[in-house]
């Protein structure tokens, strides 16, 4: 499809079905599901942010009478398997709560206890704690065998580099010597964690005829059972994952962290195993988001005119290499921008910190808040308005981009607009108060999804996904396949299927799932209403062609006749079974979303705090299928992108100890520190989905970054370049200013 | 009629040009082309890689017909979060 369509229930704003049971509390997360005979696994994390494990003696905590099983590394079937080594440590420790050894105890108290027990001798190593300190020549190398990936010359010593990349169009150098007006700045992100409210936990279940169970809280259940059969050695068909309700993921829910410990608890202890993370171990050893440190240089003409635009780019992998998202970081920073030239360096760098997991748009939010703070010192520099100057140099339709292929349709030219002309940008700013305005692009991404639809004997229909629903898809799921069927919403129910009753689906992030799984509804509505015509063909004794669906029943335009879904389903054991539909797919055609915000902050000269007062997101979402979830997105990727600009960051003490692993320290903006969030829902549908549908949930953090960073540089008339703005970096800007 | 393959930097060093035109029928066919005519460049060079045929990404190319006068990029392959 390509134009605007008209919609019977597409674009309402149905009651949520999974609104209820999380306001109640009635919603069952990772940690609320208790078995017969379960006892507690606890994991013991490094002291230290690098060291040598010279031995691990686990012989008193054996000997605990409370304890049940312990393991190390040792005790993983698969020592080839991917990511073991995050799991549990084997000879070396590479950041401060690197995961060393777990018990499995009568109680979480007991297995905490026990871990005490388990001695542990390190050979503690100089700790590598940022990318200044990586890539110095005299720095401690973390991997022996790490050569830099993606040099011109091939390496011959290790590196803390690990990988280089590069993309380019045009010639760069003919570009700037177009230019009149160049502009050049580096900007430094913190590391930051995703920040999900429920920790990661599972209950698991070993069973001794070898199949198993794990419940937890994921974005993939078919990844964890892929991981940690792969660890263990179990065939697939004997590992049934459930995903339980989340609590929150953003990206940092994809990677497996306890399933397989646990597992391996299980099977030596007899013993159902639950596993829990506090808030420490969350901040420790789950996530976070790359710190970077980004150089940005863009030449114009004095019209406006962008003639040339060139990135050095350098993202923190944590401890492992190919962990950071390096690609998606060079290819989206300057996306925005129809311009001839470009050309991007980026190297990814290890260092003693926890593996970095994806973090919603991964690696945009860093590289496109560098491009965006540059483009409006530019504007500033040239005497023009920002959206002007960015819509004099917009990527649109057929904008080839540095990654690769040109633009379909998409919606950036009509958020630009929609923020010109907002009450926001009109609005008059006091002392101390600053505006600040960025674009962002996420890829938007397909994949496989699977759903199945079982029609009911009264006519309903029950919608099983593969995609754990994070962000409200089982209500725009059971939308699609009300448009198709043409059946009201309520007719339909949405569940998400374990890893053993329902065929595979990858997980939900990439801003895929209701997009791709949103497909495979349609294409499972559509074998429904095949089936619902053929059985009424049956009954009328006429063909399939015959017969039209129309509102929700079928006609017999061959003679008289009309039956509704309840009545075919109600005879379907006298027409040929059961009806149910299936969409099998591996999604193609996602389509960008481009968004546009606008940040109003003043800051307290006296003190550095800022208040964010007031605050507009605009995105294209293609066709907004809940167009109420949509507006929760937009918002959610805007509290997200606040509080990585104004507050957000880890911090290490001098030995690579983090200091502040819990929300009292690591600050993230509460309802009571935000205003509002005002959204505007642009449509430019994607001519590659049934409905329009773009994915929508990551590109909305990606602008607060550069337009809160540009908000309080101007309020203070002092451009701040480093993440997160703070009170006391603010504070000293303004001493050193003055 | 051929189509128009375009390569990233990366590729660009394995096969020292920026683009070159193939004639295939489906992304197995092309590919094994580019191969054979760059020795620089091996099918596990883009086997990881995402491909864009005339602007519509694949994640996980295979069996994709390629029509006369596509455009083909080779992509990073691209995750979220």
């Amino acid at each position: 499809m390509s134009e605007a369509q008209d919609f019977k229930y597409i674009g309402q704003r149905t009651i949520r079905p999974d609104g209820h049971d999380k306001v109640t509390g009635r919603a069952n997360y990772a940690a609320d599901l208790a078995l017969p005979g379960m006892i507690w696994g606890k994991i013991l994390r490094s002291p230290h942010a690098h060291a040598v494990i010279n031995s691990i003696n686990t012989s008193k905590a054996e000997a605990d009478p409370d304890v049940f099983a312990v393991m190390t590394h040792a005790d993983i079937p698969n020592q080839t398997a991917s990511g073991i080594q995050n799991i549990l440590a084997k000879d070396k420790v590479f950041y401060h709560g690197h995961a060393v050894a777990a018990v499995a105890a009568i109680s979480e108290a007991a297995a905490e206890r026990a871990l005490s027990l388990i001695e542990v001798d390190y050979s503690i190593l100089k700790p590598v704690m940022n990318i200044d300190d990586a890539i110095s020549s005299d720095s401690p190398i973390l991997h022996d065998d790490l050569f830099t990936k993606g040099m011109v010359e091939e390496p011959t010593a290790p590196s803390n580099v690990a990988s280089r990349n590069e993309l380019s169009k045009g010639d760069i150098q003919a570009g700037f010597a177009e230019a009149e007006v160049i502009v050049e700045r580096e900007f430094r992100t913190a590391t930051v964690h995703q920040g999900y409210i429920e920790p990661h936990a599972c209950t698991v279940r070993y069973d001794e005829d070898g199949h198993s169970m794990i419940w937890c809280s994921t974005q993939g259940h078919f990844a964890v059972r892929a991981t940690t059969a792969s660890m263990l050695n179990i065939e697939q068909t004997k590992l049934n994952v459930i995903a339980s309700e989340i609590g929150g993921g953003f990206g940092g829910k994809l990677g497996v962290y306890l399933e397989p410990v646990a597992l391996v608890l299980s099977k030596k202890s007899g013993r159902p195993v639950k596993m829990q993370m506090d808030r420490n171990e969350v901040f420790m050893a789950s996530g976070p988001g790359s710190a970077t440190r980004n150089r940005v240089k863009i030449g114009a003409k004095k019209d406006g005119t962008i003639t040339a635009m060139e990135a050095k780019l350098f993202y923190e992998a944590g401890w492992a290499p190919g962990s950071s998202p390096l690609g998606p970081a060079c290819m989206t920073v300057f996306t925005p921008y129809d311009v001839d030239h470009q050309y991007v360096e980026g190297f990814e760098v290890v260092v003693n910190k926890a593996r970095c997991a994806a973090y919603r748009a991964p690696g945009a939010p860093q590289s496109e808040y560098a491009c965006e703070m540059v483009i409006n010192e530019l504007a500033d520099e040239l005497g023009l308005d920002p959206i002007d100057l960015r819509l004099k140099n917009v990527a649109k339709e057929g904008t080839q981009t540095l990654y690769g292929p040109k633009l379909k349709a998409v919606g950036l030219v009509e958020c630009l607009e929609a923020a010109k002309s907002s009450a926001q940008y009109k609005a008059a700013l006091k002392k101390n108060q600053g505006r600040g305005v960025a674009s962002g692009f996420w890829f938007n991404v397909g994949g496989e999804s699977s759903v199945v639809i079982n029609m009911n004997e009264d006519g309903t229909g029950t919608i099983v996904e593969g995609s754990p629903d994070i962000g409200g898809s089982r209500a725009s799921m059971q939308m699609m396949a009300a448009e198709e069927l043409q059946m009201p919403v309520e007719s339909f129910s949405a569940i998400i299927g374990d890893t053993q009753n329902l065929p595979y689906s990858n997980p939900t992030g990439g801003s895929r799932t209701t997009f791709a799984t949103g497909m495979a509804v349609v294409e499972a509505a559509a074998d429904v209403v095949s089936q619902l015509k053929e059985r009424a063909a049956a009954t009328w004794n006429v063909t399939p062609d015959q017969v039209e669906w129309k509102d929700g029943t079928a006609i017999n335009t061959n003679g008289e006749g009309v039956l509704s879904a309840a009545e075919i389903c109600g005879s379907a054991a006298k027409t040929g079974g059961h009806i149910s539909g299936r969409g099998n797919i591996s999604a193609r055609g996602a389509s960008p979303s481009f968004a546009v915000h606008l940040a109003d902050i003043e800051v307290d000269p006296d003190t550095g705090k800022t208040t964010v007062l007031r605050y507009t997101a605009i995105q294209d979402a293609g066709k907004a299928i809940h167009p109420g979830y949509v507006e929760g997105q937009y918002q959610g990727g805007s509290a997200q992108g606040i509080g990585w600009a104004l507050n957000e960051e880890y911090v290490y003490s001098e030995d690579g100890k983090l200091e502040n692993p819990g929300f009292l320290d690591y600050r993230i903006p509460l309802a009571s520190d935000l205003p509002m969030i005002e959204t505007v829902i642009v449509e430019v549908p994607n001519s590659f989905h049934p409905f329009g549908v773009r994915g929508i949930g990551e590109t909305g953090i990606i602008p607060p970054l550069a337009a809160c960073g540009t908000a309080v540089s101007n309020a203070i008339g002092v451009r701040m370049s480093e993440l997160p703005m703070s009170p006391p970096k603010i504070l000293k800007a303004i001493q050193d200013a003055s | 009629m051929t189509s128009h393959v375009i390569f990233s930097s990366e590729l660009q060093k394995r096969t020292g040009v920026r683009a070159t035109d193939v004639r295939a029928r489906d992304y197995r066919s092309l590919v094994r082309e580019i191969t054979d005519r760059y020795e620089g460049l091996s099918p596990a060079d883009v086997e990881d890689m995402s491909v864009a045929i005339n602007g519509e990404i694949i994640a996980e190319p295979m069996l994709e017909k390629i029509s006369p006068g596509s455009e083909v990029h080779f992509l990073y392959r691209i995750e979220g979060g």
